[in-house]
C-alpha cells in the first residue's frame, strides 16, 4: 500500500516541512506520493525529494487559497489508493486534515512526533507535558506531522509529475475574501535554524523592533515572541511561539525578556541550544536554558551585538 | 439565530500535569478542573453576539462526566441560556464527539456552532473541523474576529504568516483562537441566576451514534527532561560558548 503526503508549499516551492513529512511517510510505506494542491509550480521541488514515487498536482480556486472544503474534496477523491494520508501540522494542515478524516470516517492522529511502527505513533498531549503512544486500527488513517521533530528526506529524486483533475468543492463551502501575509526577508519562524524571541519585558512594540529585530538580523534568525508579548501588542500574532502558537525546534533559540511560562516552553523546549537573557535569576526559563545570562536586556543585548560584531557577524 | 457552544471540562491550565506511574494516562484525581480556555473564548463570543442582538439563544453542550455540569454552569453564568450534558465517563475521541454534536445539531438547528479551536488536554484540534465535515457545513477555524450580517459570517482567521478572511453562509462552524476576545468573569448575581437555568442530561445511548475509539492508547509517558540551568557571566562568555562549545553560530 501507499501513503499520500499533502504538501505544504508557497506556490513556488514546497517547504521543508513537506520533505520532513515524507520522512514519516517512508517509515510507514515504501510507496509515497506527494500532492501539491493549488500551486503546481511547486511540483518540481517536490519531485526532487528522495523516495517520492510520483508527484500529483491539482488546481482550483479553493485549492489556490488552501480552503479546507476544497482540500478535503480532493483528499476524498484520491484516498482510495492510499492507506494513510499525511500532511504537516501547519495552519493549513490542521484546518483540513480533521475534516478529511471525518469525511472518510477514519482515525485521525494529530501532531505525530515519533514513528514507532507503521501503525503506532507518539504525539504530545497537555502541551507536550505528556507524550501519548497511539496505535491506529486496521484500514486507512489521516495524520498531521509535527515537522520539527523529523529530519527532511534528502534531495536527489526525480519523480514524475502528474496532474489530477480537481473540481471546486460541491456542497456548502467557505469562500475566500482576502488575506494579509506579512512579507519578510527573514527566515520563516517554523523552519528557521536560529530564532530570537522577545517577551513581555520589552515593554512596547517600539522596543521590540529596536532590540529584537536587529539581533535577529545579525544572527540571520527568525523573530518570535511569547504569548504575553503578542497579547500586549508588541509583536504580531504569527510571531507567537508556544502551545497555542508555533512550535519551533531550531539549532539555537534565544529568549530575551521571556520568563518561561509552561505554554511558551511547550513551543520551544525541543530546540538544540537555548539561550535565556532575563534580569530575574529565578525566571523558569533558566531551568531549561543551556546558557543563561542574568542581566537586563537593555545592557545584555547591545553587549551581545558588540561581541557578535567582533567575531564577524 | 440560535448559537450552539460545545464546552469541555479539562484540567485547569495552571495545573502542572503529572503522568500516572503505570503510564495509563494523566493523574486527574484531586486536580483542579476548569472549562477549556478556548471554550471560554467561544462562550464569550456567543454572549457578545447575543448582546449585539445577533444571537437569540445560546445553548451550551458538554460531553463528559456528571461533574461537567459545573462547566456548563460556568458557561450559563457567563450568559448562555441553557445547557445539555451528554453524560459519559468514557474519554471520547474527536470523531465520536463530532458525531454526537451532529445529532445535537439535528435537534437544535442552530445557525452557528462556535467551538474552541482545541482542548488543552488532548490537543487534537479536530472536533470543529470534523463536525463541519459531518454536517457538510462551511468552516472557519482559528478565528480572531467574527462579524455576522444577515445569513453571512465574515471570519478573520489566524494562519501561518498572517491573517485570512473567509465568508461563510450560515449555518456554519467557527472555532475560536486566543485573540478572538477576552472572556469575562461571571458576576455573583449571574452565578446565582445560572443555578436556575435548565440543564438537560442525556446518556450517549440516546443518540444512536458509533462512539467506538479508532485509536488504542498504548501508553502515556513523561517527556524527556531537558538538562538546563547553566549560567554564563557575560555576553562575551555567551558568544564564546555558542561559537566554540555549542557550535551554533
Amino acid at each position: 500500500m501507499a501513503v499520500l503526503v499533502i504538501a505544504d508549499h508557497d506556490g513556488a516551492t514546497v517547504r521543508d516541512t513537506t520533505a520532513k513529512t515524507v520522512t514519516v511517510a517512508l517509515a510507514i510505506a515504501s510507496d509515497v506520493d506527494v500532492l501539491v494542491a493549488g500551486g503546481s509550480a511547486a511540483a518540481a521541488s517536490a519531485a526532487k525529494i528522495s523516495g517520492v514515487r510520483k508527484v500529483l498536482t491539482a488546481e482550483s480556486t479553493g485549492l489556490g487559497h488552501n480552503l479546507a472544503e476544497a482540500l478535503t474534496a480532493l483528499g476524498e477523491q484520491l484516498a482510495g489508493g492510499y492507506e494513510a494520508i499525511l500532511t504537516p501540522a501547519t495552519s493549513v494542515g490542521k484546518n483540513f486534515a480533521p475534516r478529511l478524516a471525518a469525511k472518510l470516517d477514519v482515525a485521525l492522529v494529530s501532531d505525530i512526533i515519533e514513528v514507532v511502527d507503521a501503525k503506532t505513533f507518539v504525539r504530545p498531549i497537555y502541551a507536550g507535558n505528556a507524550l501519548e503512544t497511539v496505535k491506529v486500527g486496521e484500514g486507512r488513517f489521516v495524520a498531521t506531522v509535527r515537522a520539527t521533530a523529523f529530519k527532511a528526506a534528502s534531495e536527489g529524486g526525480a519523480a514524475p509529475i502528474e496532474a489530477v483533475p480537481a473540481s471546486d468543492a460541491t456542497g456548502r463551502a467557505a469562500s475566500f475574501v482576502s488575506e494579509e501575509v506579512v512579507k519578510s526577508d527573514r527566515p520563516e519562524l517554523a523552519g528557521a535554524k536560529i530564532v530570537v524571541s522577545g517577551g513581555r519585558a520589552l515593554g512596547s512594540a517600539e522596543e521590540f523592533h529596536r532590540v529584537i529585530e536587529p539581533l535577529a538580523d545579525k544572527l540571520g534568525a527568525a523573530v518570535g515572541a511569547s504569548r504575553a508579548a503578542v497579547d500586549a501588542g508588541y509583536a504580531p500574532n504569527d510571531y507567537q511561539v508556544g502551545q497555542t502558537g508555533k512550535v519551533v525546534a531550531p539549532d539555537l533559540y534565544v529568549a530575551v525578556g521571556i520568563s518561561g511560562a509552561i505554554q511558551h516552553l511547550a513551543g520551544m523546549k525541543d530546540s538544540k541550544i537555548i539561550v535565556a537573557i532575563n534580569k530575574d535569576a529565578d525566571a523558569p526559563i533558566f531551568q531549561i536554558a543551556d546558557y543563561g545570562l542574568v542581566a537586563d536586556y537593555k545592557v545584555a543585548v547591545p553587549d551581545l551585538m558588540a561581541e557578535l560584531e567582533k567575531i564577524g557577524k | 439565530m440560535k448559537v450552539l457552544v460545545p464546552v469541555k471540562r479539562v484540567i485547569d491550565y495552571n495545573v502542572k500535569v503529572r503522568v500516572k506511574p503505570d503510564q495509563t494516562g494523566v493523574d486527574l484525581a484531586n486536580v483542579k478542573m476548569s472549562m477549556n480556555p478556548f471554550d471560554e473564548i467561544s462562550t464569550e463570543e456567543a454572549v457578545r453576539l447575543k448582546e449585539k442582538g445577533v444571537a437569540s439563544e445560546i445553548v451550551v453542550i458538554s460531553i463528559g462526566p456528571a461533574q461537567a455540569q459545573e462547566t456548563l454552569r460556568t458557561a450559563l453564568a457567563m450568559g448562555a441560556d441553557r445547557g445539555i450534558l451528554i453524560q459519559t465517563d468514557q474519554d471520547l475521541e474527536p470523531l465520536a464527539v463530532a458525531k454526537l454534536l451532529k445529532a445535537v445539531v439535528a435537534e437544535e438547528a442552530p445557525g452557528l456552532v462556535l467551538l474552541g479551536k482545541q482542548a488543552i488536554d488532548g490537543d487534537n484540534n479536530a472536533v470543529g473541523q470534523m463536525l463541519a465535515a459531518l454536517l457538510d457545513w462551511p468552516q472557519a477555524t482559528f478565528a480572531s474576529k467574527i462579524e455576522i450580517s444577515g445569513d453571512t459570517a465574515t471570519v478573520t482567521r489566524e494562519v501561518d504568516g498572517g491573517l485570512q478572511v473567509l465568508s461563510l453562509s450560515l449555518p456554519a462552524v467557527v472555532t475560536a483562537d486566543l485573540r478572538l476576545n477576552e472572556p469575562r468573569y461571571a458576576s455573583l448575581p449571574n452565578i446565582m441566576k445560572a443555578k436556575k437555568k435548565p440543564i438537560d442530561i442525556k446518556p450517549v445511548a440516546d443518540y444512536g451514534v458509533d462512539v467506538a475509539p479508532r485509536l488504542t492508547v498504548l501508553k502515556v509517558a513523561e517527556p524527556p527532561k531537558r538538562q538546563g540551568g547553566a549560567k554564563v557571566e557575560s555576553a562575551a562568555d555567551l558568544v564564546s560558548k555558542l561559537k566554540n562549545e555549542a557550535g551554533v553560530i
